[in-house]
């Protein structure tokens, strides 16, 4: 049995498989179906200061290889999360990760501020990179002094680890990269979604609310593979690959484009035990491969 | 409830149109409690559909430990469903939802009204309220005759009143003008089909103060309320359709009727 015990920026994984923000719910929506305890760390929902009713229905349409969502950060709050869901996750036998979202870099300080006190929440994944809400969310991911100044207002107030979630939509993902880290993020998830739409041809309009959304699933898979091996090229701190990761082999394609660990997203929809199947399967190719541990193939190819 | 993702055995699969497929999956373990009005999430056998397919569950054989699902041939998933045959397995993630209301009181008139492929779970329900000390009936409609499905199957549960669009069956139109609704008094009434039936029916209950409920078909992904794409709107505010749904009380929707 290979070593697939991985330590990032601080959290100690029993595997770097990770679940994704907003395809895993609080994790208790998994729980008959898949062992919780054998993720990495489950990132649970955007979470914002005040509560957020999302945008309007539809908010789905699939695609080849893929799914078109505009959510809009429905969630009911972070005074809401502490009080009500906090008590009912903290004591899961697994690392459970807040991913905070907000429009000011204020109220991403004011929600990071409150979710330091709680004990068991050891990390948060900071969203400059959501697409489906108006002001902010992808606004500070798309410039390098937005997302600066969204992570040093967070750094201010939060201390422990933060993993700031990329947007692809950029130019240069490594200048934002760069940008973040030297702020004091402590890690990188590397990608949100694509931004993309969809058009029903028939009704003559786009398939979702707001016309356009974030592309996930295995579609975009090469799109992150590519922004993982470019900011792991630019940056020190480790990053968390994810987009379209279905498989141990997709898992394995990220580790080796400098990911130490791991997001499992849409496949979570499909196969909602994914995510610790994919982490037997790492095992396995580690050691019909011959290695001890994970830890020597990440950035393999750099 | 406990949740399951299972291999289950396709045993039969019927032909009843070019459209309408109906499939009985079987176990060789007993099949879980499951509640009239849920669905399964259903994996697509094919490689051209990403997300798994919401279909509800039309009935449960217990006598056979036979799960049976109504399927809509219409995309490239639930046409995939749609061409397996015997010995096939099928991945299901299941028993979801809610499911329609428990018998509220002994003797109970309650009217199932559905059109399409949303006549599938009244099966269950009629017979569930049946066994259960109620009495149902059903009201199903549909464009011409060659469209009512498995007649035979609800007409041996309850009484069916049927409605088609060009009088080749039952009265002529809409199940909202079928006569029943003017000559009887029904305690409470539940529905699914097409979403401006449902709001239809859910006009004429409200109209004639009768408790509704209507089984909605919002699409979805996760099934288990954990990606919020399949909202509807409530007094709540957007409440998951695949948890808390996908039955609700016509007093907690934001409808226009």
């Amino acid at each position: 049995m290979a070593d697939i015990n991985v330590n990032i920026a601080g959290i100690q994984m029993k595997t770097p498989v990770m679940t994704a923000s907003g395809t895993f719910g609080y994790g208790l929506e998994y729980a008959d179906l898949v062992n919780l305890e054998d993720i990495g760390a489950i990132i649970v929902k955007g979470t914002t200061f005040n509560a957020r009713q999302g945008n309007d229905y539809p908010r789905m349409a699939e695609t080849p290889s893929g799914m078109l969502n505009c959510v809009g950060l429905q969630n009911k709050g972070v005074k809401y999360f502490c009080k009500h869901i906090y008590p009912k996750i903290k004591d899961l036998k697994t690392n459970m990760l807040v991913n905070v979202s907000g429009s000011a870099p204020e109220d991403y300080a004011q929600c990071a501020e409150q979710i330091n006190e709680l004990e068991h929440i050891p990390a948060i994944e900071l969203n400059i990179s959501c697409p489906n809400v108006k002001q902010g969310g992808m606004a500070f991911g798309v410039t390098t002094t937005g997302a600066a100044s969204v992570v040093k207002a967070v750094r201010a107030v939060y201390h422990k680890p933060i993993i700031v979630k990329l947007s692809p939509n950029v130019t240069s993902i490594a200048d934002i990269a760069r940008a973040v880290q030297d702020e004091g993020a402590d890690a990188l998830s590397c990608i949100n979604t694509l931004m993309g739409m969809s058009i029903d041809i028939e009704r003559r309009r786009p398939r979702l609310s707001i016309s356009t959304g974030g592309l996930s699933g295995p579609a975009v898979k090469p799109v992150a593979v590519r922004c993982v091996w470019q900011v792991a090229q630019a940056v020190k701190i480790p990053i968390v690959g994810l987009g379209g990761i279905s498989s141990a082999e997709d898992a394995i394609e990220f580790m080796m484009a400098g990911a130490s660990a791991v997001q499992v997203g849409t496949a979570n929809f499909i196969n909602p035990a994914i995510s610790v199947k994919i982490s037997q399967g790492i095992n396995d190719w580690l050691d019909n491969h011959g290695y001890r541990s994970v830890q020597e193939i990440v950035g393999a190819i750099l | 409830m406990r949740k399951y993702q299972k291999n289950l055995i396709v045993s039969e699969v019927e032909h009843l149109s070019e459209k309408y497929v109906l499939l009985k999956l079987t176990d060789n373990e007993p099949l879980p409690e499951i509640h009239p009005g849920q669905f399964v999430e259903v994996l697509t056998p094919n490689s051209k559909t990403l997300l798994r397919r919401p279909i509800s569950v039309n009935y449960v054989d217990r006598d056979n430990n036979k799960l049976w699902l109504l399927i809509a041939m219409i995309g490239d998933g639930t046409k995939a469903i749609g061409s397996l045959r015997p010995g096939d397995l099928l991945n299901l993630v299941f028993p979801l939802g809610n499911g329609f209301s428990p018998v509220q009181k002994v003797g109970e008139e309650v009217l199932l009204v559905g059109g399409g492929v949303g006549i599938a779970p009244l099966l269950e329900y009629g017979k569930y309220l049946k066994e259960n000390g109620a009495k149902p009936s059903f009201l199903l409609g549909a464009r011409t005759a060659a469209d009512l499905l498995l007649i035979d199957k609800f007409e041996s549960i309850a009484k069916v009143y049927i409605t088609t669009e060009d009088a080749s069956a039952g009265e002529k139109g809409f199940v909202t003008q079928h006569s029943v609704l003017q000559k009887k008094n029904f305690d409470r009434i539940s529905v699914c089909g097409p979403k401006p039936m449902m709001m239809a029916i859910a006009g004429y209950a409200k109209q004639a103060n009768i408790p509704c409920e209507v089984s909605l078909e919002n699409m979805m992904a996760c099934g288990l309320g954990a990606c919020l794409c399949c909202v509807e709107k409530t007094v709540k505010g957007n409440v998951c359709v695949c948890t808390e749904g996908p039955v609700f009380n016509i007093n907690d929707l934001t409808w226009q009727i």
